[in-house]
C-alpha cells in the first residue's frame, strides 16, 4: 500500500489534535508514516502509533528552533526522499502551510491550502476546501507531482487504530538557506487553561458589544461553564479588550467548532470567514437586523449583560 | 546605494460584494467590483514607514500580476506614496495557481532589481498565505513573514528585524538582506491617499510586461500549466433558517434550553 507522509505538529511531544485527525485522512488514501521534528520528536511515537503511523521518522537539531521555517523544510523533504510517498499531508497552522509550499516548489508539485475534507480518488486525492467565506464549496486535485496538502483543524475525526509506529531517525543535512532567518529570542505564550481555539468543541466569542476589557470576564465566565474557549472579533481586539491570539475571522483564528456562540458581533462577512463552518451556530445581540441572526441555529435578541450571565447560571445549575 | 523596495500587490474582489464563480471555475473577476487587496495596504504602509525612517533614501516599487483592471490597485498603491509600478498582465495569465503566479512574480522581482520585497500576510481571494514562503524559496533569499513589526537597518546591505507572534510563541527574526518579508494587519493602521497623493499618483510610471518580457513560456503557466486543478464548486445552501427570540427576561433560560436539547449542557 502507497505511504502518505503526515507531517506532525507537536508541542515538545505532545501531540497536537489536528495531527491524529491528518492520521484519519491518511489512512483514506494509504498507510501513514509521521515526521515529527525537533525536541520531544521521540516522545510522539506512542500517540501517533495509537492513531495509524506505521512509522516515525524523528530528527532533533538546535537548527528547527534557532531558524525560522527551513531547517523543517529540509527535514520533510529529507523524509519524503527517503519514503516516496503518494501524497504529503500537513496541518494548516501559519507555519505548517509555509513548511508545505516551500516543500512543494522543491519537488516540483502543486499544493492546495486549508481542505476540510480528503478522499480518495482515482486519480489522486481529492481535497474539499470551503471558500469565499465558505459560502463556496470546491474540490480539486493537484494534477501534477505528488500532492502536498494542508488540513484545516476540525476537518476529521480522531481515531483509534493502533498500528506498530517504528521510530526510524530521520537523516537531515541543512540547506545553505536554512540558517537564513534567525530567531533571536522567543516569547511563549501563557497558558490560559482553557482548550486551545482552533481545537475546541466549543467557543464562546465577544465583540464590540462587550464594551469594554473588564467585561470579557462574563464571555470567560460563560466559556468556563462550558469548557468552551474564548474567541473575539477585531473590533474587541483592535480595541485592546482581548488578546490578538483569539481574534477569530479571516485575519485572526479560522475556528470550526460543534457549537459557536456569539456574543455582541454582528457578524461581518470578514468574522464569518472563520467560523461559518462550524457545527451549531448561536448569537446573543441586541440588535434583531444584525447579519449574524441569518447564520444562526438560534439567537436571543437581548442584551449581553442580561443573558450571557442568565445563562450562565442556568448552565453551572444544570450540570450540578 | 539607496534601498530597493518592491511590494507585492493584489487585485481582488470586493469581499462584501457577490463573489462567484465563472463557468471554468476560476474566479469571475468581471462581475464584482475589484479592489486592492485591503490586507496588502498594510505591506504598503510599511514600505513607505520603512523610506521614512531611512531618511527617504529608497525606492519603492509595486508589483501586480493581473488582469487589465489590476491597475487600479497599483494607482491606488502609488497614490498612498509608492514611487512606481509594474504590472504583468498576460493573457496567457487567466486560471494561474499559486506556482505559476509566484513564478512570475519571482521574475518580475529580479528583473526590477530588489534588495527588500514585502507582501501582505494573505490575500483576500485565494486566502492561501504562502506566497510570500514560495517567492523567498525560488529567489532564495532569507524569509521573515507574517511580522506584526518590521524594521530595517543598515540600507540596501543591512538586515531586516521584526517580529512574528506565532501559535504558541512570539518570535522575534532577523535576516540580512535581501529577504522577502510579509506582514499582518497588526503591523499599524494604513494610511488613507492624501489629494495629493491622489494627484501625484497620475504622473508616476507603470511598466507593462508580458510573459515573453520575463522569459516564461507560457504553457507554465495559466489554466492549463497549473499543478492543481478544481473539478466543482457549489454554492454553500443556505443555513435552514433558525430560532429566534426576544428576550423578556427568560432569554438566558431559553437559550440553555437548547443548547440541553443539542447535548452542549
Ligand atoms: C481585511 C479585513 C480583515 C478583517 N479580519 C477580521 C477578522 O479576522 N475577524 C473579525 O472579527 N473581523 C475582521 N474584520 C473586521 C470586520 O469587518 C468587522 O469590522 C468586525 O468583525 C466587527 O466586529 P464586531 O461584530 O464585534 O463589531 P460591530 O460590527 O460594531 O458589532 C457589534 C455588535 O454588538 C451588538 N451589541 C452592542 N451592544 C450590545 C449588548 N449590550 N448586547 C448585545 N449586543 C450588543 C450590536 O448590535 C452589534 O451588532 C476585518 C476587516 C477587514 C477589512
Ligand atoms: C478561493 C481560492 C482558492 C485557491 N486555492 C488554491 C490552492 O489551493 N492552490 C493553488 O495553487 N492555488 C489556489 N488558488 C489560486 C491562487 O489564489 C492564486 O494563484 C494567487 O495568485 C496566489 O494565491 P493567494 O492569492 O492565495 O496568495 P497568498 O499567499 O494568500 O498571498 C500573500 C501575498 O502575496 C502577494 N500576492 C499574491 N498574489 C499576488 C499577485 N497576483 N500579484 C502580486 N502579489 C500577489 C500579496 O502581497 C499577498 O498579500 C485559489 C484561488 C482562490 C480564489
Amino acid at each position: 500500500m502507497a505511504e502518505v507522509l503526515v507531517y506532525v505538529d507537536h508541542v515538545d511531544g505532545a501531540v497536537r489534535k489536528p495531527t491524529l485527525e491528518l492520521l484519519t485522512l491518511a489512512r483514506r488514501i494509504g498507510e501513514p508514516v509521521a515526521v515529527a521534528l525537533g525536541s520531544g520528536a521521540e516522545a510522539t511515537a506512542a500517540t501517533l502509533a495509537e492513531h495509524g503511523a506505521v512509522k516515525v521518522l524523528t530528527a532533533d537539531a538546535p537548527e528547527f528552533a534557532d531558524y525560522l521555517v527551513v531547517p523543517k523544510v529540509d527535514a520533510l523533504q529529507a523524509a519524503y526522499d527517503a519514503v516516496s510517498p503518494a501524497a504529503v499531508l500537513v496541518p494548516s497552522s501559519a507555519e505548517g502551510k509555509e513548511i508545505a509550499a516551500r516543500l512543494a516548489v522543491r519537488i516540483e508539485s502543486g499544493i492546495i491550502t486549508d481542505a476540510v475534507d480528503l478522499e480518495a480518488g482515482d486519480e489522486g486525492p481529492v481535497a474539499t476546501q470551503s471558500v469565499f467565506a465558505a459560502a463556496f464549496t470546491t474540490k480539486s486535485r493537484i494534477s501534477k507531482g505528488t500532492p502536498v496538502i494542508t488540513v484545516k483543524p476540525n476537518s476529521a475525526p480522531v481515531e483509534a487504530a493502533p498500528a506498530a509506529g517504528a521510530v526510524e531517525a530521520l537523516s537531515v543535512s541543512f540547506s545553505a538557506q536554512a540558517t537564513g532567518t534567525k530567531v533571536t529570542s522567543r516569547t511563549p505564550r501563557e497558558s490560559t487553561g482553557r482548550p486551545e481555539l482552533t481545537e475546541a468543541a466549543i467557543v464562546v466569542s465577544g465583540g464590540r458589544g462587550v464594551n469594554g476589557a473588564e467585561n470579557f470576564a462574563i464571555i470567560e465566565g460563560l466559556a468556563d461553564s462550558l469548557g468552551a474557549a474564548v474567541g473575539a472579533s477585531r473590533a474587541a481586539v483592535d480595541a485592546g479588550w482581548y488578546p490578538h491570539s483569539n481574534q477569530v475571522g479571516q485575519t485572526g483564528k479560522s475556528v470550526s467548532p460543534q457549537l459557536y456562540i456569539a456574543s455582541g458581533i454582528s457578524g461581518a462577512i470578514q468574522h464569518r470567514a472563520g467560523m461559518q463552518t462550524s457545527k451549531t451556530i448561536v448569537a446573543i445581540n441586541k440588535d434583531a437586523e444584525a447579519p449574524i441572526f441569518d447564520l444562526v441555529d438560534y439567537g436571543v435578541v437581548g442584551d449581553l449583560f442580561e443573558v450571557v450571565p442568565q445563562l450562565t447560571e442556568e448552565v453551572k445549575s444544570r450540570k450540578g | 546605494m539607496s534601498l530597493r523596495i518592491v511590494v507585492c500587490v493584489k487585485y481582488v474582489p470586493d469581499a462584501t460584494g457577490d463573489r462567484h464563480f465563472a463557468e471554468d471555475l476560476t474566479v469571475d473577476r468581471d462581475d464584482v467590483d475589484g479592489l486592492l487587496s485591503e490586507l496588502d495596504e498594510y505591506a504598503v504602509e510599511q514600505a513607505l514607514q520603512i523610506k521614512e525612517a531611512a531618511d527617504d533614501d529608497a525606492e519603492i516599487t509595486v508589483l501586480t500580476v493581473g488582469p487589465e483592471d489590476a491597475k487600479d490597485a497599483l494607482r491606488k498603491a502609488l497614490s498612498m506614496g509608492a514611487d512606481k509600478a509594474v504590472h504583468v498582465e498576460d493573457d496567457d495569465l487567466h486560471g494561474t495557481d499559486v506556482m505559476g503566479t509566484s513564478l512570475v512574480l519571482a521574475k518580475a522581482v529580479e528583473e526590477t532589481g530588489y534588495d527588500l520585497v514585502i507582501a501582505g500576510m494573505a490575500s483576500t481571494d485565494g486566502t492561501m498565505g504562502v506566497l510570500p514562503a514560495i517567492l523567498a524559496e525560488r529567489l532564495g533569499v532569507p524569509q521573515v513573514t507574517l511580522l506584526s513589526e518590521v524594521s530595517v537597518e543598515g540600507g540596501a546591505g543591512g538586515v531586516v528585524k521584526g517580529r512574528r507572534d506565532g501559535d504558541t510563541a512570539s518570535e522575534q527574526l532577523e535576516a540580512s538582506l535581501p529577504a522577502v518579508v510579509s506582514v499582518t494587519d497588526q503591523s499599524g493602521e494604513a494610511r488613507y491617499p492624501s489629494f495629493k497623493g491622489i494627484m501625484a499618483a497620475k504622473k508616476k510610471p507603470v511598466q507593462s510586461l508580458d510573459l515573453d518580457d520575463l522569459d516564461i513560456d507560457a504553457e507554465t503557466v495559466g489554466l492549463e500549466g497549473a499543478w492543481t486543478k478544481v473539478d466543482s464548486a457549489t454554492e454553500r445552501p443556505a443555513r435552514t433558517a433558525g430560532t429566534i427570540v426576544k428576550d423578556e427576561g427568560e432569554g438566558g433560560k431559553q437559550l440553555a434550553e437548547f443548547l440541553a436539547g443539542q447535548k452542549f449542557i
